[in-house]
């Protein structure tokens, strides 16, 4: 009785997170990798995709799904966000995003402040969105902390990819924080990857760093001899041009760019540099001096010329709620000259590639994790929702705080 | 209540006229200006135009396809199918597309917070004490904001400019027309469109002066502060009436008449005596007197339910309407009360969490509230979302139908115009495509409630102001010869 019990306890918690093989059959299947499949299956078992392609047939056992005018596309990353680092990000509420002292910068860890229990995690997590980069933003340096890549599936080890990218302010916040100059930002650049370099050595004599302490030192050091990726928050033209000559003085740094809004008028030494670039496909207004030439089809452009485009909401706009709406962003970059599959490649295959997990995630492929997503439509349009989401091939509940306040208060149950 | 109001508001008028009229010159009656910055806007003479064959969603609820709009005047003219045309008409193929009202944006900061968005350009909020109802925000529009080039690209045609919600007043509101090239507010201001109060509700007003250590504080802090002032404006209105009154009465000596020497200032004659004097002008007191009097339409910032429902409570015990409540994000929770009092919620589709009085937020409160019958808006309080008031419409309208509330793509166009448009004041002039209205209309190319729909021309009436394509001609003064704009031509 008592075992019993404990059984079907243990079933319980287990149900809902197992990774059942499951076949979804004859929807239309963007791969990410090859044209889109007009009447396609995927099969998925142990949270890995087993194959994609038409009349496969079920496994004993397999939870059938039939999408029949549904699409079927990888799960989205987002790309920027707080996700999970705050449950209500205002109201003097703690926000694990903001980090006001000026002690820890660079080496501020967003992957080990991420709560998957916070509410924003299911609220994006149904909106088709698996994966996100959370940031955090420290403020005592140009250097706002290291990043990660968590799944959005709630479980306690979500983080996926840890200290994925640290962020380089190489703009008007960088400049503000480097003295109020860009004349001071980039010899303070150097001189903090000098000290990063030179770390422990110039600490342990007692030299001391010319403007890192020795904990940001610590942690930018692997970025600073290019065994990770610095996210660049840069917008206008110039100062983008001046990061590729600073590129080509240190090649072994790798560089994303997040914002841009003037990327489109260096397109071609951008793809040139082979530096990708995240950015924002509703950015066009000259709401900071650096973005005078901001315009909506920056992403048809750049794709155009050849850069890796990634897209997500831009530097002032990343938040802890809306990652969701990478979708929408990617929408009105096709409204603006983008192709639809660079577009959906944008916030799937290409952000996998950046953050180099193309391995894993953003394609339905044989062997890639099985983040899928189901659509009642085309789910770049704001018209349409998910009606499935899997991470790492289970089923999630599309049960948020959000949908139980919907649930309570609907008027058509009443 | 309202119309009993205005009716006494008109009297009012009618009689202070009367009294100018037969002011001498020793005694003139006080009366503050109704109007002293006017509108100087002028619709662009524009011939006839007629738009053919397109699906035509009428802002009221009406879908109509293969349909004809044709424009004349400036005005709508004619709504059906194979529509003759005056000669010389413009022609425009619209198999395909949509045509729709222009949208009505009832939240925006354009022009008081511009791009760029620098110290100096932060003109939105006058957030020096928790009641500045005598500020006005058209005093802080910036014409040249290059906002109004990228807001008319999204279809909008009206839009209504309020201060910041700082403040427990934060002010009057303007209603504007994105004209480009207009060198002035007034250029852009929509001739007799009421005047609004923007107040604020819930954490801004108690955080901002809570955090200076004066009051207002708390929640409670803010409802005293409403109460108090609201209690001085109707003493203000008193004691204006009074004088009014007196002066309507008084009537001046005739000069031959008057007295001289020692008995001056001891002869009394019927209905004379000293002249009746003026009460100071109190400029703050004078916005709330209009919002007593219905003159003033009260636009109020508030998030939470429970906080509108005391809103809604104070608003009867001093006898004025609430037109809309702003950002509403629990007005899902108490749509029957909105709907009881005939008050409009302007909406976000989905923003929610970035503070605790948002925390409630979900992507079902503006189907909701428009099933419980009550005045649902789209809004942005953005320079970014009000380039795209349709889609965040359209967000609205599919998750309502996924939770079971069935609404026409016609009927949630109501969200974006005339519903907007009542809570602003000017339904009876634009907002919906109706024989005699104004011809404010966007061609989209289309469906404009999806991500892909986009403006392809924009009409004020009647005039085409935006095509896309197109350069926007002229551009705002601000971004005129920027280089990289002379290199991109």
């Amino acid at each position: 009785m008592k075992l019993l019990a404990v059984l079907t306890l243990a079933l319980a918690l287990a149900s809902p997170a197992a990774a059942q093989t499951t076949l979804i059959r004859g929807g239309r299947v963007v791969t990410n990798a090859g044209a889109v499949l007009e009447r396609a299956d995927v099969l998925f078992t142990d949270g890995r995709i087993g194959s994609v392609g038409a009349n496969l047939t079920a496994p004993a056992g397999a939870r059938v799904i039939d999408a029949a005018g549904k699409w079927v596309t990888p799960g989205v990353i987002a790309s920027m966000s707080e996700v999970g680092l705050s449950e209500i990000s205002g109201s003097g509420a703690p926000n694990d995003a903001s980090i006001r002292d000026g002690l820890i910068s660079a080496a501020a860890d967003a992957g080990r402040a991420f709560d998957p229990a916070a509410s924003a995690v299911a609220i994006t997590r149904l909106e088709g969105v698996t994966r996100a980069l959370i940031a955090p933003d420290a403020t005592g340096t140009i250097f706002s902390g290291r990043g990660a890549m968590v799944s959005l599936d709630g479980a306690a080890d979500s983080i996926y990819l840890d200290r994925a990218f640290e962020v380089l302010e190489l703009g008007e916040v960088g400049a503000e924080r480097a003295g109020g100059s860009r004349a001071a930002l980039w010899p303070y650049l150097e001189a903090a990857l000098r000290d990063a370099r030179e770390y422990p050595a110039r600490y342990v004599s007692g030299q001391g760093g010319a403007v890192l302490h020795e904990i940001d030192a610590a942690a930018l050091k692997p970025f600073a001899l290019g065994q990770g990726l610095f996210l660049v928050r840069t917008e206008r033209a110039s100062d983008i041009r001046e990061l590729i000559r600073f590129k080509r003085a240190n090649p072994t740094l790798r560089f994303v760019i997040h914002g841009g809004a003037e990327a489109w008028l260096v397109a071609e030494d951008l793809a040139r540099a082979r530096i990708p670039v995240i950015i924002d496909p509703m950015v066009n207004l000259p709401d900071r001096m650096e973005k005078l030439a901001a315009r909506l089809d920056n992403a048809a452009l750049l794709s155009r010329a050849g850069v890796t485009i990634v897209i997500a909401p831009s530097p002032g706009t990343v938040d802890a709620q809306q990652a969701r709406l990478a979708l929408q962003l990617a929408g009105n970059a096709v409204a603006n000259g983008l192709s639809w599959d660079a577009a959906f490649a944008a916030i799937s295959s290409a952000p996998a590639q950046v953050f180099g997990v193309a391995g894993d995630l953003g394609t339905l492929q044989t062997g890639r994790v099985a983040d899928v997503v189901i659509w009642d439509g085309d789910p770049l349009d704001v018209m349409s929702a998910p009606v499935s989401v899997f991470i790492a091939g289970r089923d999630m509940e599309l049960v948020s705080r959000q949908t139980r306040l919907r649930d309570r208060y609907n008027p058509v149950q009443r | 209540m309202k119309t009993w109001k205005f009716i006494a508001a008109a009297a009012v008028s009618a009689v202070a006229m009367a009294s100018v009229a037969v002011a001498q010159d020793t005694f003139h009656t006080v009366r503050p200006p109704t109007d002293p910055y006017p509108s100087t806007y002028a619709p662009r003479a524009t011939g006839p135009v007629v738009i053919r064959a397109a699906t035509v969603l009428d802002g009221e609820g009406g879908e109509f396809a293969a349909t004809d709009v044709l424009i004349v005047g400036g005005k709508i003219a004619s709504i059906g199918q194979n529509i003759t045309a005056p000669a010389g008409a413009q022609e425009i193929d619209g198999r395909g597309k949509f045509v729709t009202p222009g949208i009505i944006d009832a939240h925006s900061h354009l022009g008081v917070y511009p791009s760029p968005g620098i110290p100096a350009s932060a003109d939105g909020n006058e957030a020096t004490q928790p009641n500045t109802a005598e500020v006005w925000a058209e005093h802080s529009v910036w014409p040249q904001d290059p906002g109004f080039t990228r807001a008319v690209a999204g279809g909008i045609t009206t839009l209504h400019a309020l201060p910041g919600s700082a403040n427990l007043f934060g002010g009057r509101g303007v209603t504007l027309h994105p004209i480009l090239g207009a060198r002035t507010m007034q250029e852009m201001k929509y001739p007799g469109a009421p005047y609004s109060l923007k107040m604020a509700c819930g954490e801004n007003p108690s955080r901002v002066y809570g955090a200076r250590n004066t009051s207002p504080a708390t929640g409670m802090g803010n409802v005293a502060g409403w109460r108090q002032s609201f209690a001085k404006a109707q003493e203000y209105d008193r004691k204006w009436k009074e004088y009014w009154r007196k002066a309507e009465r008084f009537e001046p000596k005739p000069e031959n008449e008057q007295p001289r020497g020692f008995f001056r200032n001891t002869h009394k004659k019927k209905g004379s005596g000293d002249p009746p004097t003026a009460p100071d002008r109190d400029l703050e007191l004078e916005t709330l007197t209009g919002v007593l009097h219905g003159e003033i339409l009260v636009q109020w910032h508030c998030y939470r339910a429970d906080e509108m429902a005391v809103a809604l409570d104070i608003a009867r015990e001093f006898g004025f309407r609430v037109s809309a409540f702003h950002h509403a994000v629990e007005a899902y929770k108490i749509a029957d009360l909105l709907a009881r009092d005939n008050v409009c919620a302007a909406m976000w589709a989905d923003w929610w969490g970035f503070k605790l009085e948002s925390y409630d937020g979900i992507r079902e409160n503006i189907p909701f509230v428009h099933a419980r019958g009550a005045c649902a808006i789209v809004h942005s309080d953005s320079e970014v979302g009000i380039q795209r008031l349709n889609q965040e419409a359209g967000k609205a309208l599919s998750d309502g139908r996924r939770a079971g509330v069935q609404i026409s793509r016609a009927d949630a166009w109501r969200w974006l115009s005339i519903n907007p448009a009542r809570a602003i004041g000017i339904a009876d002039r634009t907002g919906s495509l109706k024989v005699g209205k104004a011809a404010d209309v966007v061609v989209w190319s289309a469906d404009p409630l999806s991500s892909y729909g986009v403006a392809e021309r924009v009409f004020i009436d009647g005039a085409q102001i935006y095509q896309r394509g197109q350069a926007i001609a002229p551009p705002s003064d601000f971004e005129l010869g920027q280089s990289f704009r002379e290199r991109a031509r």
